[in-house]
């Protein structure tokens, strides 16, 4: 499966010019409570995905009140610098979007 | 609806950013309400830092003022402040001199009297390399440590206020007060803590304010919305009929362009949102209770800082051939190995980008698919120190490319295909961040009150 079929928003966005975060927003309170309980995504997996270092995964936090997941990373340049491809940041969700997992139930 | 003073506290968030618009209809239903502050963010550093290096604004002018003179001409009419954080997108002096500029202007077209009061977000380079000498700046989100020279360098230097600067202007009696360079929520908060309100509910209630209706659903960058900050919450009410405030579209809002939802940096202080609550109330009204604000043992600003990286020079060029899109990578290469030794005495590695849409144009080195589309986009990007050295590095880049005889080329009257002649464009002064790090105030006075009566005469 992948994240779309259980979150109903996959973004990304500057935090700041250093950082890049990406929000994932679950559909519902279960699919998001057995996503974290799952624990199958950590700064690890975040590092995997984008292809980065680990220390390049600022954190990985999930934020309960939203039922959402958040990742921040370094951005590869910073914002509005030389070879910049994204000001904003804004279209860097897709190696998330499109990761596939398992989720193991107990 | 009877106005209640001393038991709530209301603002009225027209838009998103000054100058973004919003509907008068949602505006006037805001007014109703009886709010006791206008208040609107009017910049970010999101659009990239040439904004704060050139002094320009990224608003448009015709458009802050539309937004502006409604604003104020309520605001004079009720007897309510009007409070403009972060003038001009990057709150640098010229920035905060150009909206001041279109208030004068309202108040001469408009024939309105009243003072105005203008907080300078500037930072003296004295002050910063004051405060390097004393081990008092550190990095934020990168290992870039200042220098005396990144700070000679700088073209403006600002630093996000907090809400003392704006009560003072307050207490001044200032009746439209514009700011410099101001951390989002201190417009929106100032004048409620200074009538006895909860700081950490105030500053939350902004945070959300200065995105206006983004936090609504369906959410908006351009319409108006009302919070009101009560003595142990505070609740946010929707001013169009068309959107709402549900749990989770506030909830989901404090995850938006930060890496912490729990503990939002501030100055000053830090908000702890562990233990919030957001309650779905009627009529698409949403109250969050439990922020709390924890002051930290070292006050601190945020410091940002532009410089002048160089000047600019592109040039927009499609491939279709499938022989040079299968090789595309390895010919780039070699036309920038040939390209450099034209400037032997320079890194060209640093001066030349080519963004290569149809394949990894968006995302660039965080791409993960190594596939390519049957036809590329090419945007060639120079960097020279004058334009005119732009323009030179941009040239022979794109005519060395056009002609390259690469391996296998059975196309041999040119690789690429130019929409446009002339194919180059000279896109002027290129900025960077020069400064973006956390200074620890020392009592310094850092960010001075301007008063100013402004006589609009009459009609």
């Amino acid at each position: 499966m992948t994240l779309t079929d259980v979150a109903r928003i996959i973004r990304s966005k500057n935090a700041g010019p250093y950082l890049l975060t990406l929000d994932v927003l679950f559909n519902d309170r279960q699919g998001f409570e057995t996503f974290k309980s799952a624990g199958i995504m950590t700064r690890e997996k975040a590092a995997q995905i984008y292809g980065i270092n680990v220390d390049q995964v600022q954190s990985v936090i999930f934020f309960d009140p939203a039922y959402a997941l958040k990742i921040t990373i370094n951005r590869p340049i910073v914002s509005g610098g030389h070879g910049d491809s994204d000001i904003y940041g804004a279209q860097q969700h897709i190696p998330l979007m499109n990761w596939e997992f398992e989720l193991v139930q107990d | 609806m009877v106005h209640q003073t001393n038991s709530v506290f209301k603002v009225l968030s027209p838009t998103a950013i000054l100058g973004y618009g919003f509907p008068l209809e949602s505006f006037e239903n805001g007014m109703k309400e009886n709010p006791d502050l206008i208040a609107v963010d009017g910049g970010s550093t999101d659009p990239g830092p040439h904004y704060l290096g050139s002094g320009k604004s990224f608003t448009n002018t015709a458009a802050v003022k539309r937004d502006l003179t409604i604003m104020i001409t309520a605001g004079l009419k009720a007897r309510i402040p009007v409070v403009v954080g972060t003038c001009g997108g990057s709150g640098a002096r010229p920035h905060l001199a150009w909206c001041a500029e279109i208030v004068r202007q309202i108040a001469r077209e408009h024939h309105l009297s009243f003072k105005m009061g203008l907080i300078s977000g500037d930072i003296s380079r004295e002050t910063v390399k004051n405060a390097l000498k004393d081990n008092r700046i550190s990095p934020l989100d990168h290992d870039i440590v200042l220098t005396e020279q990144a700070i000679d360098q700088s073209v403006h230097i600002v630093a996000q206020m907090g809400i003392e600067p704006f009560i003072k202007a307050h207490e001044q009696g200032c009746e439209v007060i514009l700011a410099g360079r101001a951390y989002d929520p201190s417009a929106f908060a100032a004048l409620a803590v200074m009538n006895g309100f909860d700081r950490g509910l105030a500053l939350h209630m902004g945070k959300i304010l200065e995105c206006a209706a983004i936090a609504a659903t369906p959410g908006s960058g351009s319409d108006c919305v009302l919070g009101i900050l009560e003595q142990d919450g505070f609740v946010l009410k929707p001013l169009s009929s068309e959107r709402k405030f549900t749990r989770i579209s506030v909830a989901a809002h404090s995850l938006y362009e930060k890496s912490d939802p729990y503990h939002l940096h501030g100055p000053g202080g830090s908000l702890n949102l562990e233990q919030c609550s957001f309650t779905e109330l009627e009529n698409g009204m949403v109250r969050i209770k439990g922020t709390v604000f924890e002051p930290s043992d070292k006050p601190a600003v945020k410091l940002e800082g532009a410089t002048l990286a160089g000047f600019r020079s592109i040039t927009i060029a499609g491939a279709r051939d499938p022989v040079l899109i299968n090789t595309i990578d390895d010919v780039l290469e070699k036309v920038k190995q040939r390209v450099q030794s034209f400037f032997p005495e320079m890194d060209i590695g640093n001066r030349l980008h080519v963004h290569i849409y149809g394949a990894r144009g968006v995302m660039g080195d965080l791409e993960p698919e190594h596939k390519k589309s049957h036809e590329l986009g090419l945007l060639i990007e120079a960097l020279g120190d004058t334009q005119e050295q732009a323009d030179t590095i941009c040239s022979l880049f794109r005519s060395t490319l056009l002609h390259y005889g690469y391996e296998g080329r059975i196309a041999t009257a040119g690789n690429l295909a130019f929409p446009f002649s002339p194919s180059d464009i000279s896109a002027g002064e290129v900025y960077r961040f020069s400064i973006y790090h956390l200074m620890e105030t020392s009592n310094e006075a850092l960010f001075p009150l301007f008063c100013e009566n402004i006589n609009g005469g009459s009609k």
